[in-house]
C-alpha cells in the first residue's frame, strides 16, 4: 500500500529531532500520513516512541526538523494549539478526568468548540442551554462509537480498564480531530477487549475519515490492521513498509531479538 | 431554558425568600432584645465569610490548587472601596448606589490583583504556589501599613457604615449563585478536568494557563467584594487584620465544609464565624474546643463534613412528595 494520497499528506515530520542535554531521544524522524491511513510506530522499550508523541503534540518542542499537519508548520505550538489544528492523542498510561462523570468527560474536550461567554453562563441566557444541549447529543453520538452510551452517567474511575481505554479515544475523538494518536491503546486488555477496540478504531476511520498514527507492543495487532509500519530503535528509523516486509526485515528481527551469531 | 430547571430556580428562589423574612422578622420583632445588634453582626460576618470561604473554594475545590493568601484579596478590596466612598462620601449619591458601586470596585480591585498574582505563578504547583501566595498576601499586608492613603501603619478609620444585613444577605446569595453557574457550566467544567489532570486536559485542547488564571482573577474578584462588605461593616480597620491567620482561616472553613462544595463552605462558613461567639462563655478553653473539631473532623471526614455533595432545596422537597419525586430524580444532579 502506497503512501501517496492526492496531495499534501495529513501528517509529514521532516527530520525532527529532540535532544535532552546529550542524549538524542529521536534522531531524524521522518515520517509521512496520508488521508485516513492507519499507520503502526513500534520499536523495543525505550525507542523514543513516546516522545516522537510528545513531539507531534507539543508537550515536547523539537531540536532540529519541522512537522505540519495539511501542509502547515506546527513547530512552536502549545499542546492545546496543536489539538486546535487536528491532532488529538491518547495516553500510555490512561489519563482521564477521574472524578468527573463519562459524559463530562467528553465535553471537556468539546469546550474549544463552545462559544457562550461568561455572562450567558452566569445569568443562563438561552445560548447557554442551547450550546449545553447540542454538545450532550454530541458527545452521546460519539460514545455511542465506543459503545459507552449507557454509562454517561457513570464517574470515569468507576469504569472498568477496557471501558477507560475506550473513553479516552472517545474524548479524543470529541476535539474534532484530523489524526488521532493512540500510544498503546490495547495495553492490559485481553483479546475479547482488543478485537472489540479494533472494531471501533475502524469505525473511527470509516467514519470520519481520520488518519491514525499507532503505537502498540501487541505485535499481531499491529499485523492486523496497520497498512504500513515503521520502527524506530534508540530515536532511529530502522525500517519503514508494510506489514509483511517488516516481519521479515533482519534489522527488526534484531532489534528485537538481538543478533543471531550463527547466522 | 428547560421548564423543569425553571421550576427549580423558582423553588430557590422562594426558599431564600422566606429564609430571608424569617431573619426579618426575628431581627425586627425584637426577640432578641437588647442583643439584636449582636446578632445581625454576627450574621453580617457570617455572609462576608460564607462570600470569602466560596471564593477560595473554587480554588481549592475545583482548581484543585492551595491558596494561602487569600485574606490579601480581601484586603484589597477591602481598602480599595473604602477610599472610594471616603472620595465620595459628601456627594449625596444614595446609600445603596454607593454601597453597591463600592463592592464592584473592591471587586474589580481585587481581580486586577488577582490577575497579576496569577499570571507569574502560572507554571507552580501546589505547595510552590501555596507559598507564593502566603508571600503575596504578606506583601499587600506590608504595602498597605507604609501606603499614606490607607491609613499608614495606624487605623483606618471613619469608613461610612454602609453593610447592612439585610442588603448584605442579598449580596451573598447573588456572590454564591454566579460562582455555582461558574462552576455548573463549560468554565467549571474545564477548570475541574485541569485538577483531575492538566496534561490530558491540555491534549483536548484546553487553554490550561488562560483558564487558571480567569479562576484566579474570579476568586480574587469576590474576595474583594467580601473584603468592601467587611470596611463597611467594621468601619475601622488596620492592614494586620489581614494576615496569614486569616488566609489560614478560610482554608480551614473550606476544607471543614467539604472541597469542592459549595453547601459544605456555605455551612462551614456559618459555623465557624458563629462558634467562636458561641463559646465566647468559655473563653478559656474556646482554642482548644476549636482545635479537637477540626482533628475530629479530619479523621473521620477527611474530604470534609460535606465532601463534595451539594444540597438541593428541590430534591430535598421531593423526599416530601411522590409526584415530584419522579421528575425531579435525574434533573437535579446535573444543576
Amino acid at each position: 500500500m502506497s503512501t501517496a494520497t492526492n496531495d499534501v499528506p495529513v501528517l509529514r515530520a521532516s527530520h525532527l529531532g529532540i535532544q535532552f542535554g546529550g542524549l538524542k531521544a529521536v534522531d531524524d524522524f521522518n515520517m509521512e500520513i496520508g488521508q485516513s491511513e492507519l499507520v503502526g510506530l513500534i520499536g523495543p522499550n525505550g525507542a523514543g516512541k513516546t516522545t516522537v508523541f510528545n513531539l507531534l503534540t507539543g508537550v515536547y518542542q523539537p531540536t532540529e526538523g519541522a512537522y505540519y499537519l495539511n501542509g502547515v508548520k506546527m513547530n512552536g505550538k502549545k499542546t492545546h494549539q496543536v489539538v486546535e489544528a487536528g491532532i488529538a492523542r491518547t495516553f500510555q498510561n490512561i489519563r482521564l478526568f477521574k472524578k468527573m462523570t463519562v459524559l463530562e468527560n467528553v465535553k471537556v474536550a468539546m469546550n474549544k468548540d463552545m462559544n457562550y461567554s461568561l455572562p450567558t453562563a452566569i445569568f443562563r441566557l438561552g445560548s447557554y442551554w442551547k450550546e449545553e444541549q447540542e454538545t450532550d447529543e454530541k458527545a452521546m453520538e460519539l460514545l455511542k462509537i465506543v459503545r459507552l452510551e449507557d454509562k454517561a452517567d457513570y464517574v470515569a474511575e468507576n469504569l472498568p480498564y477496557g471501558e477507560q481505554r475506550r473513553l479516552e479515544i472517545a474524548r479524543a475523538l470529541a476535539t474534532g480531530m484530523k489524526l488521532l494518536l493512540l500510544d498503546e491503546p490495547a495495553a492490559g486488555m485481553n483479546p475479547v477487549e482488543t478485537s472489540e477496540l479494533l472494531d471501533i478504531i475502524n469505525n473511527i476511520r470509516t467514519k470520519f475519515g481520520i488518519s491514525v498514527l499507532l503505537i502498540e507492543h501487541d505485535m499481531s495487532l499491529v499485523m492486523r490492521i496497520c497498512e504500513r509500519i515503521q520502527v524506530i530503535d534508540y530515536g532511529e528509523t530502522i525500517a519503514s513498509g508494510t506489514p509483511e516486509e517488516i516481519a521479515n526485515n533482519p534489522r527488526v528481527i534484531e532489534a528485537y531479538l538481538g543478533k543471531d551469531d550463527e547466522e | 431554558m428547560p421548564k423543569k430547571m425553571k421550576t427549580n430556580y423558582l423553588i430557590n428562589l422562594v426558599g431564600l425568600i422566606l429564609l430571608f423574612l424569617v431573619l426579618y422578622a426575628a431581627f425586627e420583632s425584637g426577640i432578641f432584645g437588647s442583643r439584636t445588634n449582636y446578632f445581625m453582626g454576627i450574621a453580617t460576618t457570617a455572609c462576608y465569610t460564607i462570600i470569602m470561604v466560596t471564593s477560595l473554594n473554587l480554588l481549592v475545590g475545583i482548581l484543585g490548587e492551595f491558596s494561602l493568601g487569600h485574606a490579601g484579596f480581601m484586603s484589597v478590596g477591602a481598602y480599595a472601596s473604602a477610599i472610594l466612598t471616603n472620595a465620595l462620601a459628601d456627594t449625596g449619591i444614595p446609600d445603596l448606589a454607593l454601597f453597591l458601586l463600592a463592592l464592584l470596585i473592591g471587586g474589580i480591585a481585587a481581580g486586577i490583583t488577582g490577575v497579576l498574582v496569577g499570571i507569574p505563578t502560572l507554571k507552580l504547583r501546589g505547595d510552590y504556589l501555596a507559598i507564593v501566595t502566603v508571600a503575596f498576601a504578606e506583601i499587600i499586608r506590608v504595602a498597605f501599613t507604609n501606603f499614606q492613603i490607607t491609613g499608614g501603619g495606624r487605623t483606618m478609620s471613619g469608613i461610612k457604615k454602609l453593610s447592612n444585613f439585610y442588603w448584605v444577605f442579598w449580596v451573598t446569595v447573588v456572590c454564591v449563585a454566579f460562582m455555582y453557574m461558574f462552576i455548573r457550566s463549560r468554565f467549571g467544567r474545564t477548570v475541574k478536568a485541569i485538577r483531575e489532570d492538566y496534561i490530558a486536559a491540555a491534549a483536548s485542547g484546553v487553554n490550561v494557563t488562560f483558564y487558571k488564571v480567569l479562576t484566579f482573577t474570579i476568586s480574587a474578584f469576590f474576595a474583594g467584594v467580601a473584603g468592601a462588605i467587611y470596611a463597611h461593616y467594621i468601619t475601622a480597620m488596620i492592614p494586620t487584620t489581614f494576615n496569614f491567620n486569616y488566609s489560614a482561616e478560610f482554608l480551614t472553613e473550606v476544607i471543614i465544609g467539604g472541597t469542592g462544595s459549595m453547601t459544605g463552605s456555605i455551612i462551614g462558613a456559618t459555623f465557624l464565624s458563629a462558634l467562636p461567639e458561641m463559646l465566647r462563655s468559655f473563653s478559656k478553653y474556646r482554642m482548644l474546643g476549636y482545635s479537637v473539631v477540626l482533628v475530629l473532623i479530619m479523621i473521620f471526614r477527611p474530604g470534609g463534613i460535606f465532601g463534595g455533595w451539594e444540597f438541593s432545596l428541590s430534591r430535598a422537597l421531593s423526599r416530601f412528595s411522590p409526584k415530584a419525586k419522579a421528575a425531579n430524580k435525574t434533573g437535579k444532579e446535573d444543576e
